[in-house]
């Protein structure tokens, strides 16, 4: 464990065990458990206190989680809430104001109000900043009318709230257009729609919104703001996509040395010399998932999330590719082509097919590597931007 | 004849702690080569910093590559009086030995970062020879020559070849030199050398080599480098910056310095340490590399805009960069591992010499491409930088070498 203070390590275990002495995670409602440990301060120990935590160092989070876990304490089910976890709570920690934070991290935490993110539009990928989806002011001033499409939308069809970027100004350069919301997905305005992929299912949506209304009180940082506040959201992303933590041999390299270990008889020195590589590849992308995590448990966050996220979706696509060609003639074979919905992505409950075609989408999802590319040049490296025509005329002028 | 080389009293293979984190299921069996512990630290520390703050003074003052290239054309390759300020002034030379022999008793993370400067400044001075693999073969010895050696008063080299494959290759390597029979005139318990051994690094800035000879015991041996039947003759080496030497040795009167296991263990240490230094000053290399490009980028100008606006070019650094991050946490988990006698320490010093090797060596080539035309000029500190990062890479043991012997750490047998 990283701690400056092995004391504050012992002394956060012993309030968790106080904690578990008056709440039986046995008998307890797992809801009324989950919602106690919250207001206990011991959810996310580095929030603030008041909103789940005490200001402790991030790093001491494992800890307490070991404590629960050793209980047999119920957990609030994360990878059911990922964006709501990864990004709608850190963004909303960072930017919202002291009333949208009592009021949405709680159930945010426990799990009762799912998040999804509405960035992404069919006319705005990689140009993110570019979108259509036009938020109008009602003469009221307390709502908004939002109208447009979103596409790539995960879980909009479980979510409660969706974090939304839309444009509320045409008139100056697209940056400075934008406004940043949080949508209640239950408006009768907001359609949900399955948008199914290359593998066959849906794991995302199309979202289209038709006069759906946002209330103004659920606007997240300034008018104008919204570039600004998603910037903070997809650093969050990506590290949430790039950097958990793992044991050796977790993930898809572990599955592709235990079909080499079990199967002599399809090795060739070609896969072999493929394999080794992308052990070694894989074990020092998960030092490195390592010295990010530790670089941020001690306040020192990087740049590193972009690079994290690069490295893994080129290892998951090597991998996958790797055990299709090491499985020969299963690997002609697919699992399931049905249209199904799936709860959270997982590569492990599919066959080889599914994880090759799945892993396709890693270096598109979350913000491509090549756009990544361009942020590590210019941000990281200092690299002059491409000369632009589109940064300083107002959104409504440019060509489309 | 070379012993069972483990780098420490502990064995891979034999984790000697549980993982921190269960394994999922799905990963079951686990690897034999251990599992990775979690606990080591792969920051740098603020006195790291501080150390590399000053080493870094010293060598951009002293070793500018403008000063580098004129030296690799002159007859004195290394740079003997930046090496006695580094060694004595700065303490880099002691950094290893303990403080009861007049070292700094600091360990292998301190060593690293030095060493990822002189990578950085492809300074002409033999830190990895003298302060590093020398220095680790007489670790365990309390032998005189540490308190010198620990002062910068004493510079030694250990007579292999730069080019020995990393213990646990399973490739037989003789060391070429043997203990010859004592002369008419000697006194009783003479030991005498005779045999040689191709393209030693920093033997040349030696005062005295440590040699492995077969005999019966195998055995470490300390030698006058000045001594009459001592010839070592420079090489026209690819990196003149660390300029190689054949050793030859003629009956000459050797002292005995480690026998039997005991040496084997020695040497072995030796050169796991110095693939693992290396490895960091490989990561120093590929960082000037990148510094440099983009600064050149940067300010070259071509169709009316900077090259480094351009997107392809930006990609080609930015994936440099990438790898730049990975290597680097390979490296400092093998300085962590080496410092704190992990039983995972060879496994993380296959993925450290691999890594590294491979990015420096990429690294240098985009450097020299995307420097364009100057690139491929003497006159450009890019082959400099090319020349270090290839070497370094084939030096004890080549990133496929390295990737071999992980193959056997971690259970991944080849095809049959």
């Amino acid at each position: 464990m990283l701690t400056q203070d092995g004391s504050s390590a012992d002394d956060l275990r012993q309030r968790v065990r106080d904690f578990l002495a008056a709440h039986d995670p046995l008998s307890l409602p797992r809801l009324e458990f989950l919602r106690a440990r919250f207001d206990a301060g011991l959810a996310w120990v580095h929030y603030p206190a008041g909103l789940g935590g005490q200001g402790l160092p991030r790093a001491l989070q494992a800890a307490a989680d070991a404590e629960f876990a050793a209980a047999g304490a119920p957990d609030n089910d994360p990878a059911r809430n990922g964006i709501g976890l990864g990004m709608a709570a850190p963004t909303i920690l960072a930017f919202g104001n002291d009333e949208q934070k009592a009021r949405w991290l709680r159930p945010l935490w426990t799990g009762e109000e799912v998040w999804c993110q509405l960035f992404s539009e069919p006319g705005a990928g990689s140009d993110l900043a570019g979108l259509a989806t036009r938020a109008v002011r009602e003469p009221d001033g307390d709502a908004w009318r939002v109208t447009g499409q979103k596409v790539w939308t995960s879980i909009a069809h479980r979510a409660r709230w969706g974090l939304l970027l839309a444009r509320t100004d045409p008139d100056v350069p697209k940056h400075a257009g934008l406004t940043y919301f949080a949508c209640d997905m239950t408006d009768p305005g907001v359609e949900v729609r399955p948008l199914r992929q290359l593998t066959g299912e849906a794991e995302f949506n199309e979202v289209f919104l038709t006069d759906a209304v946002v209330r103004d009180s659920d606007r997240i940082g300034g008018v104008g703001e919204g570039w600004r506040v998603a910037q903070g959201t997809l650093m969050n992303e990506r590290v949430a996509i790039g950097g958990g933590a793992f044991p050796r041999e977790a993930g898809m390299i572990g599955l592709a040395a235990a079909a080499w270990r079990e199967h002599p008889e399809r090795r060739t020195p070609g896969l072999h010399d493929r394999l080794i590589r992308l052990w070694a590849d894989a074990e020092v992308a998960r030092l490195a998932g390592e010295r990010l995590r530790q670089r941020l448990a001690a306040g020192q966050p990087g740049p590193e999330g972009s690079a994290a996220k690069i490295v893994f979706a080129r290892l998951n696509q090597d991998l996958a590719a790797f055990d299709l060609d090491l499985a020969g003639a299963g690997g002609l074979l697919y699992d399931d082509w049905n249209m199904r919905r799936p709860e959270s992505v997982s590569f492990y409950g599919r066959g080889p097919g599914y994880r090759y075609l799945r892993s396709r989408g890693n270096s598109i999802e979350g913000g491509t590597s090549e756009i990544l590319r361009n942020i590590i040049a210019e941000r990281v490296l200092g690299l002059p931007p491409e000369p632009r025509t589109d940064t300083r005329v107002p959104w409504k002028d440019l060509p489309r | 004849m070379e012993g069972p080389a483990p780098v420490t009293a502990t064995q891979p293979g034999r984790a000697g702690r549980a993982p921190r984190t269960p394994r999922p299921a799905a990963a079951e069996p686990g690897p034999p080569g251990g599992r990775g512990r979690h606990s080591h630290d792969l920051r740098y520390s603020d006195a790291e910093e501080q150390l590399r703050a000053a080493v870094r003074d010293l060598l951009s003052d002293r070793s500018p590559w403008t000063a580098v290239l004129a030296r690799v054309e002159s007859s004195e390759p290394t740079d003997t009086a930046l090496w006695h300020t580094m060694a004595a002034e700065l303490g880099c030379a002691g950094l290893l030995v303990p403080e009861s022999h007049g070292g700094a008793g600091a360990s292998y993370r301190e060593a690293a970062v030095v060493a990822e400067e002189t990578g950085r400044s492809v300074a002409p001075v033999p830190y990895l020879g003298s302060a590093v693999v020398a220095t680790v073969a007489l670790l365990g010895t309390g032998d005189e020559l540490l308190s010198g050696l620990a002062a910068g008063r004493t510079t030694a080299a250990l007579a292999v070849e730069f080019a020995r494959v990393p213990p646990g290759s399973g490739t037989a390597q003789p060391y070429g030199v043997r203990v010859g029979s004592p002369r008419p005139a000697d006194e009783a318990g003479t030991t005498r050398l005779t045999g040689s051994v191709a393209g030693v690094a920093d033997a040349l800035a030696a005062d005295v080599l440590l040699v492995p000879a077969d005999g019966v015991p195998f055995g470490l041996y300390a030698v006058d480098a000045r001594a009459p039947g001592v010839s070592l003759a420079p090489v026209v080496s690819l990196d003149a910056t660390r300029p190689l030497a054949d050793l030859t040795l003629d009956g000459v009167p050797a002292r005995p310095v480690l026998m039997g296991e005991s040496a084997s263990r020695a040497v072995a240490a030796a050169l796991t340490a110095g693939a693992a230094m290396l490895a960091s000053e490989q990561l120093g290399v590929a960082e000037r590399c990148l510094e440099m490009t983009v600064a050149y980028v940067k300010e070259r100008r071509q169709f009316a805009r900077p090259v480094g606006s351009f997107q392809v070019l930006k990609h080609r650094l930015a994936d440099v960069w990438v790898a730049i991050t990975q290597a680097r946490a390979a490296a400092r988990y093998a300085a962590a591992c080496l410092s704190e006698g992990d039983p995972d320490t060879q496994v993380a010093v296959a993925l450290a010499k691999a890594a590294c090797g491979d990015t420096a060596v990429h690294a240098a080539q985009e450097c020299v491409q995307l420097h364009g035309g100057i690139g491929f000029t003497w006159e450009h500190p890019p082959h400099l930088l090319l020349k270090r990062a290839k070497s370094g890479s084939l030096a004890f043991g080549s990133p496929d070498r390295h990737r071999a012997v992980l193959a056997g750490l971690v259970g991944l047998p080849p095809a049959p």
